[in-house]
C-alpha cells in the first residue's frame, strides 16, 4: 500500500476520502478507485519535488469537486439515489445477525398466523357464511401484541425479569377480554374491542424502548415505529386485497368457490402476520427511507386547519346550530385525535432547536381551531345529554374528548410561548410523550371498569 | 488549452477505448497517457474520467477486474472487449468523416 511517511499528508487524505464517502451516489468501491488515482497523483507530485501540503492541493484541484464529481457519479448511477430497502445489511457490519433476525421474524409471524387458527380447534370456527364470532374481535390484540412484543425482547436483549412483568398486562388483558359475560351487540363489548388494543400497546411500547420508557428519547421514537406501522401496515393490506381479488377470480374461472380460505384463512392470517412483518420492515428501514408519517403530516396540517377554519366561519355566518345527533360526540373524537396526531408527528421530525417558522405558526392555528370546533360541539352536546341519558359509548365518548381537549389545550398554551419564544419547543415534544401512557390507561379504565356498573349492556 | 465541454464529453469514449487498445489500464495511467497523447493541450478533471468508465463497462465495451498493483494496493484494471474494439472502429470512421470535412474546408480557406 503507498502510504506516505508524512502524517498529515495521510490525515488529509484520510479526510478527502470521508467527505467522499458520504455522497450517496459514490459507493465504496469507488471511493477505493478514486482513492487510488489521489495516492498515485500525490506519490508523482512529491516525487517531483513538491511539498506533501501542496502535492495534496494540486491532487485535490486536479480530482475536480467532489459536488460535481458526485453529480456525474449520480448520473451514471442513477439507481443509486433512490435508497433500496437491503434486509441483507452491511455486508461486514452485521452479516452474522441478520439471518437470525430474518429467522425469529419468520418465526414469530407464522406463529401469529397459527394463534389466530387455534380458536378453531376448539369451537370458534370462521366461517365464510357467518359473521366472525364476537371471541375473535374481543381477543385481536392478544393474538399478534404478545408476539410483537416478545420480537422486540429478543432485539433489545431484555432480561427475564422485565419480561415477566410485561407478561403481566397480557395475562390481565386474557382474564379481562373474557371473563365479563356479555350481552350479545352490546356497546360494552365494543368499547372493549376498541380500547383493548389501545391500552396494550403500552406494553408493546415498553418492550420496544427496552422497559426504559423515560430514556434518549425512546417514547418518541416509539412514536415515529408507531406511525411508519400504520402506513406499513395499510400498504400491506392494499397488496392483500389484490391477493385476494386473484383468488377469487382464478378460482372461481375453474368453477371453484375459494370462499372458504379467503374468509377462514387468507385474511385472518395476513392481518396477523403483516403486523409483525410490519414491525419488521419499520426496524429494518428506520435510516434507508424518509418516514412517511411526518411528510403526510405536513401535507395534511394545512387542509385540516383550512377544513376547521371553514368550517367555524361558515357556522359563524349561517349561525345554524350543530345537528345534535347520537354519534355526533365520536366523530368530534376522532376529529380530536386527528389533529393530535398531527401535532405528535410534526414534533417527532422537528428538530427542537430551530427556531418557530411558518409551519407552526400553523399548527397553532389548527390546534386553537379544534379546540373552538370542539368546544362548539361540546356545548351543543351538553345542552343535550340529559335528555339522550348516560349510556357506556357516552361516557367513554365524553371522557376521551375531555382526555384530547386537556392535551390539545396544553399543546395550544406551549406552542404560543414557542412562538413568543418564551419556551423552548422541546417542551412541548416533552408534553406529547408524557402524555402518551394517558390515553393507554384511560382506555385500560374503559375495558375494566366500564362493564359492570352498565350491566353489560 | 480550454477546450469545449461538449467536445471533450463526445471525445473521450474513443479516446478512453484507443487507448485501453493498447493494452490493459487503469484510471491514472489513463489519464497520464490522454495528456501525453495531447501534448498537454488536453486536460481532463480527473475524477471525470471515472463516470465514462463506469458507463462503459455497464454498456459492455470495457470489462474490469480489480487486481493488485506494484505498490501493493488494490486497483481496478479495465480491458476492452469485442464489443469495445467494434466500437473503436466505428468512432473511428466517424471521426475520420468529421476530420476529413473540416480539413477540407479549412484548406480551403487557406488558399483563398
Amino acid at each position: 500500500m503507498t502510504t506516505f511517511t508524512d502524517p498529515p499528508l495521510e490525515e488529509q487524505i484520510a479526510q478527502w476520502r470521508e467527505y467522499l464517502r458520504r455522497r450517496r451516489a459514490v459507493h465504496g468501491p469507488d471511493v477505493e478507485e478514486l482513492e487510488g488515482h489521489l495516492r498515485d497523483q500525490l506519490m508523482a507530485l512529491t516525487e517531483a519535488g513538491l511539498t506533501g501540503d501542496e502535492a495534496f492541493l494540486v491532487a485535490v484541484k486536479r480530482m475536480g469537486s467532489l459536488d460535481a464529481l458526485s453529480r456525474e457519479f449520480a448520473r451514471e448511477h442513477s439507481e443509486r439515489l433512490w435508497k433500496q430497502l437491503v434486509i441483507a445489511g452491511d455486508a461486514d457490519t452485521s452479516a452474522n445477525t441478520v439471518p437470525a433476525e430474518t429467522l425469529v421474524v419468520l418465526c414469530l409471524a407464522v406463529a401469529a398466523t397459527l394463534a389466530v387458527k387455534v380458536p378453531a380447534l376448539f369451537g370458534h370456527p370462521i366461517s365464510p357464511n357467518e359473521e366472525v364470532p364476537l371471541f375473535y374481535a374481543r381477543n385481536a390484540s392478544l393474538f399478534v401484541f404478545p408476539l410483537l412484543t416478545v420480537y422486540f425482547m429478543w432485539k433489545r436483549g431484555s432480561d427475564v425479569v422485565s419480561s415477566l412483568w410485561l407478561a403481566l398486562p397480557f395475562g390481565a388483558a386474557v382474564v379481562l377480554a373474557n371473563i365479563y359475560s356479555f350481552q350479545k351487540g352490546s356497546d360494552t363489548v365494543a368499547l372493549t374491542v376498541l380500547h383493548l388494543p389501545i391500552a396494550l400497546w403500552l406494553a408493546v411500547g415498553f418492550a420496544y424502548v427496552r422497559g426504559r420508557w423515560f430514556a434518549d428519547g425512546g417514547r418518541m421514537n416509539f412514536v415515529r415505529f408507531s406511525g411508519e406501522l400504520a402506513i406499513y401496515y395499510v400498504l400491506i393490506a392494499l397488496g392483500g386485497f389484490v391477493v385476494i381479488a386473484f383468488t377469487f377470480m382464478m378460482f372461481r374461472a375453474i368453477e371453484m368457490n375459494p370462499d372458504w380460505f379467503v374468509a377462514g384463512w387468507l385474511i385472518p392470517c395476513g392481518a396477523a402476520g403483516a403486523i409483525i412483518v410490519g414491525s419488521w420492515l419499520v426496524e429494518a428501514k428506520q435510516s434507508v427511507i424518509e418516514n412517511m408519517a411526518p411528510v403526510l403530516t405536513r401535507l395534511f396540517t394545512p387542509l385540516f386547519t383550512v377544513l376547521l377554519l371553514a368550517f367555524l366561519a361558515t357556522m359563524a355566518w349561517t349561525g345554524s346550530p350543530i345537528n345534535v345527533q347520537r354519534e355526533l360526540l365520536i366523530g368530534f373524537d376522532l376529529l380530536l385525535a386527528v389533529v393530535v396526531g398531527l401535532v405528535l408527528y410534526a414534533a417527532s421530525a422537528r428538530d427542537p432547536q430551530t427556531p418557530p417558522d411558518f409551519f407552526d405558526a400553523l399548527q397553532l392555528l389548527l390546534v386553537v381551531s379544534a379546540l373552538g370546533v370542539d368546544g362548539v360541539a361540546l356545548a351543543a352536546i351538553a345542552a343535550r345529554i340529559s335528555e339522550f341519558g348516560f349510556t357506556p359509548n357516552r361516557v367513554a365518548a365524553l371522557g376521551e374528548n375531555l382526555i384530547l381537549l386537556v392535551n390539545l389545550a396544553w399543546t395550544a398554551r406551549l406552542y404560543a410561548s414557542f412562538m413568543r419564544r418564551r419556551g423552548s419547543f422541546a417542551n412541548l415534544e416533552r408534553w406529547q410523550v408524557a402524555y402518551l401512557p394517558v390515553y393507554s390507561v384511560a382506555a385500560a379504565l374503559v375495558v375494566i371498569i366500564f362493564p359492570p356498573p352498565f350491566g353489560y349492556r | 488549452m480550454d477546450m469545449s465541454k461538449d467536445l471533450v464529453a463526445a471525445s473521450a469514449t474513443p479516446l478512453v477505448l484507443a487507448i485501453l487498445a493498447e493494452g490493459d489500464s487503469y484510471g491514472y495511467a489513463i489519464i497520464k497517457r490522454v495528456a501525453e497523447l495531447s501534448g498537454g493541450h488536453l486536460q481532463w478533471t480527473d475524477g471525470m474520467l471515472y463516470p465514462v468508465l463506469h458507463r462503459l463497462e455497464r454498456q459492455g465495451l470495457v470489462a474490469a477486474k480489480w487486481s493488485t498493483s506494484e505498490n501493493g494496493r488494490r486497483r481496478k484494471y479495465y480491458r476492452i472487449t469485442k464489443e469495445g474494439r467494434a466500437q473503436l472502429a466505428a468512432q473511428r470512421q466517424q471521426w475520420q468523416v468529421m476530420d476529413g470535412t473540416l480539413r477540407g474546408i479549412w484548406m480551403k480557406a487557406c488558399t483563398v
